[in-house]
């Protein structure tokens, strides 16, 4: 080895580890940013954690005048408008994406696919204009009178209050159809990704489509449904501009689904220009609470759908 | 399994089909309401002066948003330099040092978490790393946050690509005595070529539509990009939510619109070709 020719400066073999090097240094840059993200906001939000304590995260209190800030309101408020998200776009990508690798011929099912890509591809502040102009009026006039009148739904209190069109019903909706082709598109993997001897095997059992999509696809692919419903779980509760045009931006608490409120996301982009000292702390402290949250979903997430990958692997 | 009679299952059947058939089409109309408005009302903002004039204050006549398109394009390029060499390597490292081991499972890992984080927290990450340490916003630190998303999205891309090119390439060029670098990048990276080029276009697409984490970074402004490195810099979609967002002008939402417009159809052109190019590049093999 030592008798190879010199190539220039460094040997080959130098070179070769000064290349693993830089790309490992360059690949590692995931795990310290990931770190970092931690480490920058916990740094940063000391002041408020100090402040105010635990009780933080449990005070409805939102007071600039006084400097007292809560988070509640922002919590349920991300939590509310993720979980209508959820509950909507999860058995709709269910059922789509049975549509789309089941039942629909290739000429709609191809095309169709394309098109819930592209509507993925749609930057987030367009569905907050559109939702701002478009929807909110449609909701104003058509949808919110529609589910308390017409339906009765009054007497909730959930369906109760003035439609002003603007509040966490409308921002869950429009979260709904941002993240249901993400949903949609890993639920299509699973789909196809059932063994077919077994789908046939019920069919001449006399099983129905739905039978056979609803008893073999999904407890076959059931860790990876979770970890599809988990990844759009992780885009809806960190969306901000989307929400931000639509929510209408009160920190209360929700009692009705018309009424307008904040989310996590919400508040940090519509305050954090006026705020400094103790204010921008706890925006400090309200990131790396999100930041928890998405954490802890994308964590569940990928081991959902690690195994699925595995199991792909195996086939 | 309980005993259900057949007319019931085969109505059950009947109806959960029909309910597919109807949520797939209001999704796609959904899609189609959302591009028509975006393009009915941004048409009408286009003219002459839309697209040559920078963006002035509300009162002054014929302002356009030519600072603000530059200042998206520079914002982006910047985050391309940045990003795309640390993803492009990290990748290569996936690929070809770390197929198995716990470092690289760990780097997948996080990877992918931080492909899920969302973009206001990268927003918030990096104000507190640039913009309160320098006191000063600029479209650098907009460039900065972009980076930080787009990286996770090329490495995971890159190290697809590449794992796809078959180890025969890779043995034939280290057997013909070539040191492992020059092995990765011309002859791996060039076989994976039109794959990485997908994922890096994919990749700019997706970060030239965000919004939020220029907020904290890049800002607004009414002036030409030229400060780009230590002023708040002019951008498309922060442009956007200050006209139509915080602004109660009537004029300004039809300019906001016509923004809304330029960045859509940028970033649909750019979705569509890219799959267009892959397609073929597949097809042809």
């Amino acid at each position: 080895m030592e008798k190879c020719k010199k190539h220039g400066l460094i040997s080959p073999e130098q070179s070769d580890r000064l290349f693993r090097f830089f790309t490992a240094c360059a690949a590692l840059l995931a795990v310290m940013l990931m770190i970092g993200f931690f480490i920058q906001l916990f740094w940063l939000s000391i002041p408020a954690i100090k402040e105010f304590g635990f009780r933080f995260l449990i005070s409805t209190e939102w007071d600039p005048m006084n400097n007292v800030y809560g988070a509640l309101p922002a919590i349920t408020g991300t939590l509310v408008t993720t979980a209508i998200a959820i509950l909507i776009a999860a058995p709709v990508s269910f059922i789509s994406a049975m549509f789309l690798v089941e039942n629909a011929p290739t000429w709609i099912g191809v095309p169709v696919s394309h098109a819930l890509d592209l509507l993925a591809a749609i930057p987030s502040i367009i569905y907050g204009m559109w939702g701002l102009f478009v929807f909110v009026p449609f909701m104003q006039n058509h949808v919110q009178p529609f589910l308390a009148e017409t339906l009765h739904l009054k007497f909730i209190p959930l369906f109760s209050g003035p439609y002003n069109g603007f509040g966490f019903l409308t921002a869950g909706i429009i979260l709904a159809l941002m993240v249901l082709p993400f949903i949609c598109a890993v639920m299509r993997d699973v789909f196809r990704l059932v063994p077919p001897v077994l789908k046939e095997s019920a069919f001449g059992a006399g099983a129905t489509s739905w039978e056979v999509t609803c008893d073999i696809t999904m407890r076959y692919g059931a860790r990876g449904l979770l970890g599809a419903v988990f990844l759009g779980l992780g885009r809806a509760v960190g969306e901000t501009m989307a929400v931000l045009f639509v929510i209408g931006n009160t920190q209360l608490l929700p009692k009705s689904l018309f009424q307008s409120g904040s989310t996590i996301a919400a508040t940090l982009a519509n305050n954090f220009a006026e705020a400094d000292g103790i204010f921008k702390s706890s925006l400090f402290e309200l990131g790396l609470v999100l930041l928890g949250m998405s954490f802890l979903i994308q964590v569940l997430a990928q081991m959902w759908l690690n195994r699925l990958s595995r199991k792909m692997g195996e086939r | 399994m309980q005993k259900r009679g057949l007319a019931f299952r085969k109505t059950i059947d009947i109806v959960l089909k029909g309910l597919s058939i109807l949520f797939v089409a209001l999704t796609v109309f959904m899609m189609f309401w959302i591009l028509y408005t975006v393009i009915s009302n941004g048409v009408k903002a286009l003219n002459w002066s839309f697209l040559t004039q920078p963006t002035k204050p509300y009162g002054i006549p014929d302002g356009g948003v030519l600072n603000a398109l530059l200042g998206t394009v520079i914002i982006t390029f910047g985050a391309v330099l940045i990003g795309v060499p640390a993803g492009l390597l990290g990748g290569i490292y996936l690929a070809e040092f770390a197929k198995e081991n716990r470092l690289g499972n760990l780097i997948r890992f996080s990877a992918n978490v931080m492909m899920g984080i969302p973009s206001i927290i990268v927003g918030l990450f990096v104000y507190a790393l640039l913009v309160f340490t320098t006191k000063h916003f600029s479209g650098l630190t907009g460039s900065v946050a972009l980076s930080i998303i787009m990286f996770p999205v090329v490495l995971r891309t890159t190290e697809d690509m590449l794992r796809m090119v078959p180890d025969s390439l890779r043995e034939s060029a280290l057997a013909l005595g070539m040191p492992r670098w020059k092995a990765t990048f011309s002859i791996i990276c060039r076989a994976a070529k039109t794959g990485l080029i997908t994922g890096i276009l994919l990749a700019i697409a997706r970060v030239s539509g965000e919004t939020a984490p220029l907020l904290f970074t890049a800002q607004c402004s009414d002036s030409w990009p030229g400060s780009y490195f230590t002023q708040p810099t002019a951008n498309l979609t922060v442009l956007i939510n200050e006209y139509a967002g915080n602004s109660p002008f009537e004029e300004m939402h039809v300019r906001a619109w016509g923004a809304a417009l330029l960045i859509t159809a940028a970033i649909l052109i750019l979705n569509i070709s890219c799959r267009f190019i892959f397609k073929e590049s597949k097809s042809a093999k």
